[in-house]
């Protein structure tokens, strides 16, 4: 197996899987390094959320309508195992202030490109028949969608083409001349390519450090409880408004917003747990009651229905939680595509394109000005 | 018993086995507060597992060559002042900083009313449960785990079938052997994948365990009363029936386990009981942290200081979940166990100088030896995978393929049982891979060029299912009364 | 040499009752388990799988591999193999999930 290539992508995460598909497609040559198996990180304890709909007016929301349309496009190219579903969103509130709330969002959402249809109480059940009585009404957002992750970053990977060294740990970056980048170093031997791109996810500060770079990535963790098989129950993914307010929250304390949402295998998936305790997996029980009683509130019938596991997911964020997407200000041939917090599946696409087109140096998609990752810079 | 329901136990006992009862009934009468927690109704764990009371049953004994060594404990419990609560599913043992612990169970005759159990310290004797590995077939009915048959004699008097091989690999098919034939099945055959020569390597353990020597020796001769052939280097490889077993095909192996093309003999019956050894049950104690060691038998077990404590201080365990190694081992670890917590909640280190710690101690490490030496010689050969097919089912519970796991292998690049059940389910369902680990572990080491890797353990945070209502009624948990 | 498992432990159980499996009368002992007494009256199989609509009873026999998963009374996926059997009880066989009336 050569050990050249033109980029080298570290993670074999969503992000990095994205990024190689859309580096093949732009004719170069790819090698994806990891140390651990595809998708065992943040990817692999992800739910697949492909949403637009608790993303305000900004960047971030360009880029997940980016991403929206380039998944249904890599939905038709994939095969049907990644389980992309185009089930629409539905964010439900409790009485009519929190309904005011949401459709003062809605309106500032539409006119950056966000559909939204105002569901009032007498028709929710039209759309949710599980959903609790008494409600004060919700917004359907039709662009919402959701893939299973894992497959999903294994079918990229797969479709790319791309040498895929799993199992392998970057314990260096080298740079050759004015610190240009050359390749990497692992246990198994040099890997070499003038660009490398930092797709380690929540661990990508540690990548960039490895470079001489800065990028401070940190850990939030999130717990999902997954139910036993069950028919389809929830059509939606079905959340509460306050998720909104929970995901761009700055507290370290634990936060719940529940969202609720079957999938083509059977189990309903119930996330939206935050809470910044480093790489700590152990068990939150109240974590985990918080989820159930936010579930059940909403969706009634699941009281009755058995949590079989839970796993912990470590979202990668960083300080403006935005993603770094871009080169880095100071390591030429260095590129980061890291930091989606909750949102990298449904980031993925956009963030591998923006990636492939700086690596081609054609234009960007969209403005990468506020992922700039030099936004960073450490004071001197 | 604590004074007041707020106030925690000195120690929680979790499984009411052979080390669990020790270690309770010994923490008990050094003058602890014990709560001792189990799933089932009765004590004794799955070796002791007797028939209910409604069954009337005069002589349990008849199907336990050790009653009396039971019979011994429960008595002392039933004088030790320990709390037994039985039906208690424990789904999660939890601590808040350097508080009591809690242990998160689901109890009632639904088995979905939620409770917690305060202790200062917690000795985990939850035991093992049966290895499985998959064979064309395995999923008809009348195919149950050989522990299974057992269990289901010992506790409901009933069997699988009249006319019942049992095969697989380990010890316990022997035992399973005899009592199905004491209790009025026909066997046809035991069917035994490994040669028994491991045990030969090691004269110098199997005379120090002379115990050993006595089981085999009675199991040995049951199966000569009953006409029961043992067949060794020979594995079950087909199932044949269309809704229930009609017969078996036994294969001769090498000595890999790998099939020998041409042997297949058929045998008429109408059960198989099955199983490949046991796994030690670790999921309360790796969801904290505890750390694991790996057993000659490819097992992973607790890994356990000189005095039975975990890893994660506070955490004491005993019996199988430290690794296989049967019920006078179990109970010599529970004692230890129970002695240990004593000294340490009471400060009276003492306590573990004594002259009893060190003969417990001595016991043990030669027990340990032995099982060792038997785990070793009866681990899967690597060419157990041989008598796959394509179509076979690994995955009861989600009904994956070998066919599917080996496409995410060599098509998706799976190397490990977690990437596997990511990309083909296997593992994700009910038993959450309690049945199709090893064989994941050991299709997806095929892709590999050292050609093994080593499972991980197990990490299940919920030991058990919990419904949704039960967690959402946990008090909260600044709450500190039960 | 014992002919059942009953002589062998010399039982002298208290009076067996009725249960139904699928409306079909079976009689259980006290003290029995619901896989214990399908066993009993020689029934192996009381589910169905999700995907291949295959039987399924008992397997491990101690609550681990949920393979004998029951409806029970309406109640679908009780483990029959720790669930006692009550008098009365109406065991169904259970069809995939067991929560099709919840379909939507």
């Amino acid at each position: 197996m050569s050990n050249s290539s033109d980029v080298i992508v570290v993670g074999a995460g969503v992000i990095g899987a994205a990024c190689a598909y859309y580096a093949a497609c732009s004719g170069l040559s790819v090698t994806v390094v990891d140390r651990g198996p595809v998708a065992a990180g943040t990817t692999g304890a992800g739910e697949g959320n492909l949403l637009v709909s608790d993303k305000e007016p900004g960047p971030e929301l360009e880029l997940a309508l980016l991403s929206a349309t380039l998944w249904r496009e890599l939905a038709q190219e994939l095969p049907a195992r990644i389980e992309y579903e185009a089930k629409g969103g539905l964010v439900v509130a409790s009485d009519a202030t929190g309904m005011a709330e949401l459709r003062k969002f809605a309106e500032t959402q539409a006119g950056a490109g966000v559909t939204a249809e105002e569901i009032p109480p007498g028709r929710l059940h039209d759309l949710e028949p599980h959903l609790a009585p008494g409600l004060g009404g919700g917004f359907h957002y039709p662009q919402d969608a959701q893939v299973q992750p894992a497959l999903a970053t294994a079918h990229l990977l797969r479709a790319s083409g791309a040498r895929v060294r799993t199992g392998e740990e970057v314990t260096a970056v080298l740079t050759g001349p004015h610190g240009k980048v050359r390749g990497v170093r692992t246990a198994a031997g040099d890997l070499h390519a003038p660009y490398v791109v930092n797709a380690a996810g929540t661990w990508g500060g540690e990548v960039a450090w490895l470079a001489g770079a800065h990028l401070p990535v940190l850990p939030r963790r999130g717990f999902v409880l997954v139910t036993e098989p069950l028919p389809r129950l929830v059509r939606h993914k079905v959340y509460a408004s306050d998720y909104v307010s929970g995901v761009a929250s700055g507290s370290a304390a634990l936060q719940t917003s529940v969202v609720v949402e079957g999938t083509p295998a059977g189990p309903v998936l119930i996330g939206g747990s935050r809470e910044r305790v480093g790489f700590d997996r152990t068990l939150s029980v109240e974590a985990l009651r918080r989820l159930a009683a936010q579930a059940t509130m909403l969706f009634p019938v699941l009281a009755g229905v058995r949590a079989m596991r839970t796993y912990a997911g470590f979202r990668p964020y960083l300080p403006d939680h935005l993603p770094a997407i871009g080169t880095d200000p100071r390591v030429p041939g260095l590129l980061h595509a890291c930091g989606h917090e909750g949102a990298g599946i449904g980031l993925a696409p956009a963030t591998g394109l923006v990636v492939a087109r700086l690596l081609t140096g054609d234009q960007p998609p969209l403005d990468v000005g506020p992922f700039r990752p030099g936004r960073f810079a450490p004071a001197a | 018993m604590p004074t007041s329901p707020s106030e925690p136990y000195d120690l929680a006992v979790i499984g009411a086995g052979p080390a669990g009862l020790a270690g309770a009934v010994t923490a008990g009468e050094l003058g602890l507060s014990v709560a001792l927690l189990d799933a089932a109704g009765t004590t004794g764990g799955q070796y002791f597992r007797h028939p209910a009371p409604g069954l009337g049953a005069a002589r349990p004994q008849a199907l336990h060559h050790d009653w009396a060594a039971f019979a011994a404990l429960r008595r002392r419990l039933g004088a030790s002042g320990v709390t037994h609560l039985a039906h208690h599913h424990v789904w999660t043992v939890q601590r808040q900083d350097d508080g009591p612990w809690t242990a998160h169970a689901l109890t009632g005759a639904e088995g979905d009313t939620p409770v917690r159990v305060r202790a200062r310290a917690i000795l985990l004797a939850a035991g093992a449960y049966e290895r499985q590995l998959p064979f064309p077939g395995w999923t008809l009915p009348g195919v149950v785990g050989a522990g299974g048959a057992q269990a289901m004699l010992k506790s409901g008097l009933v069997l699988p079938g009249q006319r019942v091989v049992v095969a697989g690999s380990g010890p316990l098919l022997l035992a399973v052997a005899s009592s199905l034939a004491t209790a009025g099945a026909h066997v046809p055959a035991v069917i035994e994948a490994s040669g028994y020569l491991g045990y030969a390597h090691r004269p110098l353990t199997l005379v120090a365990n002379p115990h050993k020597l006595l089981e085999a020796a009675v199991h040995g001769t049951a199966l000569l009363r009953h006409r029961i052939p043992l067949r060794t280097r020979s594995a079950v490889t087909e199932v044949h029936g269309t809704d229930r077993v009609e017969a078996v095909t036994v294969s001769r192996l090498d000595r890999d386990w790998r099939p020998l093309p041409g042997t297949g003999r058929r045998i008429a019956c109408d059960a198989l009981a099955v199983g490949h050894g046991l796994l030690p049950r670790t999921e309360l104690a790796t969801g904290l942290g505890c750390a694991t060691r790996r057993a000659p038998d490819g097992t992973h077990a607790l890994a356990l200081g000189d005095l039975q404590e975990t890893s994660v201080p506070g955490l004491w365990a005993a019996g199988e979940t430290g690794g296989i190694g049967g019920w006078q081992l179990a109970c010599a670890e529970g004692e230890l166990a129970g002695i240990a917590v004593a000294a340490r909640l009471r400060g009276l280190p003492a306590l573990t100088g004594s002259r009893r710690v060190r003969d417990l101690a001595r016991r043990r490490d030669r027990m340990r030896a032995f099982a060792d030496t038997m785990a070793a010689a009866h681990a899967p050969g690597p060419g157990w995978t041989g008598w796959l097919t394509d179509a076979t089912d690994v995955c009861r519970c989600e009904e994956v393929t070998v066919g599917g796991i080996r496409e995410a292998v060599t098509g998706l690049g799976a190397r490990d049982t977690r990437t596997v059940k990511l990309l083909t389910r296997a593992g994700m369902g009910w038993c959450q891979g309690r049945m199709c680990g090893t064989a994941v572990a050991c299709l997806a080491a095929a892709g590999t060029e050292q050609g093994t890797v080593p499972p991980s353990a197990e990490r299940r945070p919920l030991a058990v299912p919990v419904p949704l209502g039960a967690l959402a009624d946990q008090p909260a948990e600044n709450d500190r009364t039960s | 040499m014992a002919r059942t498992p009953a002589d062998l432990v010399e039982a002298e159980p208290d009076p067996p009752f009725e249960i139904t499996f699928d409306g079909r009368t079976v009689t259980a002992l006290p003290g029995q388990s619901v896989a214990a007494a399908l066993w009993g009256a020689g029934i192996l199989a009381w589910r169905t799988t999700r995907h291949g609509g295959r039987p399924r009873g008992a397997f491990c026999g101690i609550g681990q591999c949920y393979d004998c998963l029951a409806t029970v009374n309406g109640e679908p996926n009780r483990r029959a193999c720790l669930v006692p059997a009550r008098p009365g009880d109406a065991i169904t066989t259970q069809e995939g999930h067991g929560h099709a009336d919840l379909a939507v």
